[in-house]
């Protein structure tokens, strides 16, 4: 019959509008500001620096490799290296970004340079509250402001921050005892040398080694976490 | 004696409350004061109503889709209408370059200036008639008509391709919609006898057994008001026949090229016609102000009016919120094969209601047919053909 269709929608709609004066349940919306509900865990907008500790200069992850810098799609990083070095997460000296400016009014959310970071030190951040009256300057963000702690990170992103923590974690274990092991094994052929041959040989064999061990640590550091 | 009184005057209260302003004035101003008063009121009362009206969509329309609508802008949102035309006044006007500037212009005070015509021979209360012109039927039907010229004016003028389309949409369909518009509306004036709308309704105000007179409780008032219905939702560009301002097509269609307070010109013309629609609904089917029993006699008859507008508006709001947008084949094919020969068969079947005499063989003779026309129509009409899986003759 023609129009029952029509009459079957009438009495739909008008069951919502009556349910929902009766059910709260039925409203979907949610009045925002307000009211929140929380982030998914997937959710993802711009990038942030990740620091160790209590100290966000000191503690900061990022080394200046300038790799996100390059692999940045539309180019809206900017690094700037420090002529000094300070030490890192594994204790070892390192450069550190003197500046570090993201351009949110630029950037596109891709998360490219969180998956080419090799230190675990660039990841995405769930603040969305980001409206400003100054479009230049109020959109590019400092490392001041892009530098968020480790705790915030576990935060936002629970599961994915534990698995990075024991990676780094594994990482830092295998970083020590390769730079023991190198130190041993330097120490040996240093007492083997020094036992072999007279002592005006020793000063120069004896250095070599002692540099070694710093070498053999870092690269396969790098490697791994590229893996 | 006192309560009657009171009642009557409550009855005649805009009449008395004229009578008493131009009574400041002399003689020989009395009668065009009267007049441009008049006009003045029902200039101020419609824009109200479609303030209110634009509230009651945005509400109702979120209720329908378990939503709550505007609530930001005072108390539930009620001055939602109020931050809405203060945007639309503080936006830029922008007329495009190649655009026919006076055209453009004209366009919506054009169409704003012709929907307000409409209301001149409404009767809007007992005695509350602007113009009592006899041939207020007519007069309200050529007003009506002289929409689609601004609505092709706007298309034209603005020199955009999504604009002109949408305008040819909308005269197509607001002419082939005026044709069974007018159809049912004058198997009303055939059982009258009168094109007077004042006439019309005071056939209306009578009572048997304190049941009103209404045409819409007839077999061919019903059907002619049904028809009525469809025929002014699709003359008024409402939902489901908004296809010429479809958004997800055309743009907003022939108003795309509008901003600001024109943009606002048209929306405002756009309701208050339809407003003018159910007002001249009302009078024809739904017995005008006079009241639905007789014992309710007493409540004035501008209310019952304006109640009966207002209910059709929500009826209007309802629809949209249930119904998706016709295409343009399915809109004019239920307009040339549905509509317009049920129109057809209801002036007959009008016709028939008028000689068959007083007893009760007219109702069911009446009511046979159109039961059974409207049944066959749709078996035969949206029998659903089924085409099969499509088969090539040279490719494999």
């Amino acid at each position: 019959m023609l129009g029952e269709g029509i009459l079957k929608g009438l009495a739909e709609t008008a069951r919502n509008f009556a349910g929902s004066y009766v059910s709260a349940e039925r409203l979907t919306t949610v009045q925002y500001p307000e009211q929140r509900i929380a982030p998914i865990e997937a959710t993802r907008d711009f990038p942030f620096l990740v620091y160790d500790g209590g100290d966000w200069e000191k503690g900061l992850r990022c080394v200046a490799c300038q790799i996100c810098e390059k692999e940045c799609p539309p180019k809206c990083i900017y690094i700037v290296k420090s002529t000094d070095k300070k030490p890192d997460a594994l204790g070892k000296m390192q450069i550190y970004p003197a500046r570090f400016d993201i351009d949110i009014s630029v950037c596109m959310s891709c998360q490219i340079c969180v998956e080419v970071c090799p230190f675990e030190a660039i990841k995405m951040d769930t603040e969305f509250e980001l409206s400003t009256t100054d479009r230049f300057g109020g959109l590019l963000l400092d490392r001041k402001e892009l530098a968020k702690s480790n705790e915030h990170y576990h935060k936002i992103h629970p599961t994915e921050a534990t698995e990075v923590d024991a990676r780094l974690a594994e990482e830092k274990v295998k970083a020590e005892a390769k730079a023991k092991a190198a130190a041993a094994a330097a120490a040996a052929k240093a007492a083997a040398a020094a036992a072999a041959k007279p002592a005006a040989g020793t000063n120069e064999t004896a250095a070599k080694p002692a540099v070694a061990p710093g070498d053999v640590a870092t690269k396969p550091a790098g490697g791994e976490t590229k893996a | 004696m006192n309560g009657s009184s009171l009642i009557n005057n409550a009855d005649r209260i805009f009449i008395l409350l004229k009578l008493w302003v131009i009574g400041f004035l002399p003689a020989w101003m009395q009668q065009a004061a009267g007049v441009v008063l008049c006009v003045v009121a029902i200039i101020c009362v419609f824009p109200g109503l479609f303030a209110i009206s634009v509230l009651l969509e945005r509400k109702g329309l979120g209720r329908m889709q378990n939503r709550l609508g505007p609530n930001r802008v005072g108390p539930y949102g009620i001055l939602q209408p109020v931050a809405d035309g203060i945007k639309s006044l503080t936006k830029e006007d922008l007329v495009p370059k190649s655009a026919d500037g006076v055209v453009h212009f004209l366009a919506p005070v054009f169409l704003v200036v012709v929907v307000f015509m409409g209301y001149a021979v409404l009767p809007m209360g007992r005695n509350m008639t602007l113009v009592k012109m006899d041939a207020g039927l007519l007069f309200y039907f050529a007003m009506g008509a002289s929409t689609e010229l601004s609505v092709f004016m706007a298309g034209w003028a603005s020199r955009n391709k999504y604009s002109l389309l949408g305008a040819m949409r909308a005269v197509a369909q607001m002419i082939s919609y005026e044709v069974p518009l007018l159809m049912s509306s004058v198997a009303v004036v055939m059982i009258t006898g009168s094109l007077s709308l004042e006439k019309i309704v005071e056939a209306q105000n009578q009572y048997t057994w304190g049941l009103p007179h209404w045409y819409i409780f007839t077999p061919w008032g019903f059907a002619g008001f049904v028809l009525y219905a469809v025929a002014a939702t699709a003359e008024t560009n409402r939902s489901p026949f908004d296809l010429p301002e479809g958004e997800s097509e055309l743009v907003a269609g022939y108003f795309t090229e509008y901003s600001g307070f024109k943009f606002a010109e048209f929306f405002l013309g756009e309701y208050v016609g339809m407003l003018s629609i159910s007002g001249l609904g009302t009078t024809l089917f739904l017995g005008g102000w006079s009241a639905p029993v007789a014992f309710l006699g007493w409540v004035p008859s501008w209310i019952w009016f304006f109640g009966k507008v207002m209910l059709s508006i929500c009826v209007f709001i309802w629809m949209r919120g249930t119904l998706p947008r016709l295409r343009q084949d399915q809109l004019m094919n239920f307009a040339w094969k549905f509509v317009l020969p049920l129109t057809m068969l209801n002036l007959f079947v009008a016709a028939l209601w008028r000689f068959m005499g007083d007893g009760w063989e007219r109702w069911v003779v009446c009511s046979a047919i159109l039961l059974l026309a409207y049944v066959l129509m749709a078996r035969v009409g949206f029998k659903r053909r089924h085409i099969g899986s499509r088969s090539y003759r040279y490719a494999e």
